[in-house]
């Protein structure tokens, strides 16, 4: 009895798992589909039939391309920059007790826990009251802010698991603290700093809110979307979240198969 | 104020050898740690604490867009903006509170099944919960529309077993709004849970059903106490977006289902009201800090973002 209670309960959690993973993946199916749907009009909600027509033509859709390339710089340089800010803060904050660690944990968590439109509305005040225009910079600017606290989340993580035996050994060895830094420290925190380059890449690649607040004229990829959404979102959109999903996925699961085999060879 | 991770040692770096200069490297290195923090630092005062504060400026400023806006003291527009948008407020947390449920609901067992069924596939089964969300956000909700469509499936089977009228739709109501938030703001439930999931010894549930503790009680007592802090930060987490979020109530809502992010929005960019939108951001930060705050004190910033 008890055993048949344990396979039944093992088989809920099962069937519930897959459940909720077909739920999560609904809606990535839909965008699919819909970037072959031969759709009439302007809008792209009913399906009409297959077609690869939007596929071969999905550069001529005006300023769509170009938006996609605003959002690419702005992802690069706002996660580059919180990439470096952010590193450092991890650096110190697991490397040293200071007057003030506890205050700078606190001013860390705090952009994460605001909403993005009060972050996106106080950033605007800013800009509004100093009379400096929005535009791509203002753009950067929020980005690199939202950006630092999850750059020193993921970096402060790998930083913990780390051996400081191998910084003390290069010491020892009469290698000074910038050799040390650059030869022994910075490559075994590397990986964990480029997954929070890639991180911050992702989270200001997508953000619509904040950058609805602080763009101008600047129209970035969430931005045009948003704009289509009103008048019809043209289906070349959702050949650009199509090729953007498989490409971050395959690089995903190329990451997990490199680290696996790097795993079983060492 | 804040519970400290097991603390790093003093600041004594390696190879600290007892030489002339011992001194002056000493006091060299008390600044290292400062050093670092300042140019983060800087950046998180200048574009989050200044703005803040600029941010409660304005909404107690006063004047029109275009003769310009003054400070002035004016209380008046926060009693002002309740009175206009108090409704929207409460709908805000109406929906933000049963997304953030439904999503526990949801993304509990999910953490759970890969945390202790998932064998081998742990991590196949992490990214699978990860992988949606590499579409945009603004895609991902669009398609809710599709889903949720008068003329969908959903709605046929819906109404073929009785669950919504004859007539009845799902778009534009607040049920597709608070779904939307539910399926948006789902991993930021589950991944903090599945941590606190992977934590626990399972030799401390077999103990327990050992014991002949049922597996129910076994999972009542030493399982969910042991993810309390799994709950709270994926609440949190999953809260807070939830709670400033206009993109669903515009895209999947009618207007009667606006949230008070949708207003901040058109107040600040389209109506360029900015004291009413600023008092009304304003008023939205402090109900969430002091929602967060109390956690915080009890969990600690630590456990919360790690």
């Amino acid at each position: 009895m008890k055993k048949f209670l344990d396979l039944a309960r093992r088989h809920v959690i099962t069937v519930y798992m897959v459940g909720a993973l077909a739920y999560l993946f609904v809606p990535v199916v839909v965008v699919m589909l819909f970037s072959f749907n031969d759709n009439r009009g302007r809008f792209n909600f009913n399906w009409r039939g297959f077609t690869l027509k939007h596929w071969a033509n999905a550069f001529e859709v005006p300023n769509l391309f170009d938006s996609l390339v605003k959002s690419f710089q702005i992802a690069f340089l706002s996660a580059l920059v919180a990439t470096i800010l952010g590193t450092l803060i991890a650096l110190s904050l697991v490397r040293y007790r200071f007057k003030g660690r506890s205050t700078t944990n606190f001013l860390l968590f705090l952009p994460m826990a605001t909403p993005e439109v009060v972050l996106g509305s106080s950033l605007l005040a800013l800009f509004l009251t100093l009379s400096i225009p929005t535009g791509f910079g203002t753009i950067v600017v929020a980005h690199i802010l939202f950006n630092i606290s999850y750059v020193v989340v993921t970096v402060k993580a790998r930083l913990s698991g780390f051996d400081r035996h191998l910084e003390e050994a290069a010491m020892d060895l009469y290698a000074n603290e910038w050799t040390t830094f650059v030869k022994v420290t910075l490559p075994m925190i590397l990986p964990g700093v480029f997954a929070a380059f890639m991180l911050g890449f992702a989270l200001s690649f997508d953000d619509f809110i904040i950058t609805n607040f602080n763009s101008g004229g600047t129209v970035t990829f969430p931005l045009y979307i948003w704009g289509a959404a009103r008048v019809g979102v043209p289906p070349q959109v959702n050949v650009f979240g199509t090729a953007i999903f498989v490409i971050t996925v395959s690089i995903m699961l190329l990451t997990v198969a490199v680290q696996r085999r790097s795993e079983t060879t060492a | 104020m804040t519970t400290e991770s097991p603390a790093p040692p003093e600041v004594t770096p390696p190879g600290d050898m007892q030489t002339a200069g011992a001194a002056a490297s000493k006091s060299k290195r008390k600044r290292v740690p400062y050093l670092l923090l300042l140019p983060g630092g800087l950046w998180l005062i200048m574009f989050y604490l200044i703005p803040m504060i600029q941010l409660a400026g304005v909404s107690l400023q006063e004047g029109s867009f275009e003769a310009g806006y003054e400070f002035t003291w004016a209380w008046r527009n926060y009693t002002d903006a309740f009175a206009a948008f108090g409704g929207h407020f409460v709908r805000s947390i109406l929906y933000a509170g049963t997304a953030t449920l439904l999503a526990l609901l949801i993304g509990y067992p999910l953490a759970y099944g890969i945390a202790f069924r998932g064998g081998r596939y742990r991590n196949l089964l992490l990214i699978l919960v990860l992988m949606p969300f590499l579409t945009p956000f603004l895609l991902r909700t669009l398609a809710w529309k599709v889903i949720l469509a008068d003329s969908g499936w959903v709605v046929g089977v819906l109404q073929s077993i009785g669950i919504i009228a004859e007539n009845g739709r799902l778009l534009a109501t607040g049920w597709a709004v608070v779904a939307g938030i539910t399926y948006n703001f789902l991993a930021f439930m589950t991944l903090p849970i599945y941590v606190s999931l992977e934590k626990i010894d399972p030799s401390l549930i077999e103990a327990a059903q050992d014991l002949y503790s049922n597996p129910r009680t076994a999972f009542r007592k030493v399982t969910l106490p042991l993810s309390r802090a799994g709950i709270v930060a994926g609440t949190l987490l999953t809260l807070i977006p939830a709670s400033g979020d206009f993109v669903n109530a515009q895209l999947l809502g009618n207007p009667r289902q606006l949230m008070i992010g949708n207003v901040i929005d058109s107040r600040f960019l389209r109506i360029v009201d900015y004291p009413t939108a600023a008092a009304l951001s304003f008023t939205l930060m402090v109900a969430i800090l002091l929602i967060v705050i109390p956690y915080v004190r009890a969990v600690g910033t630590e456990d919360l973002v790690a």
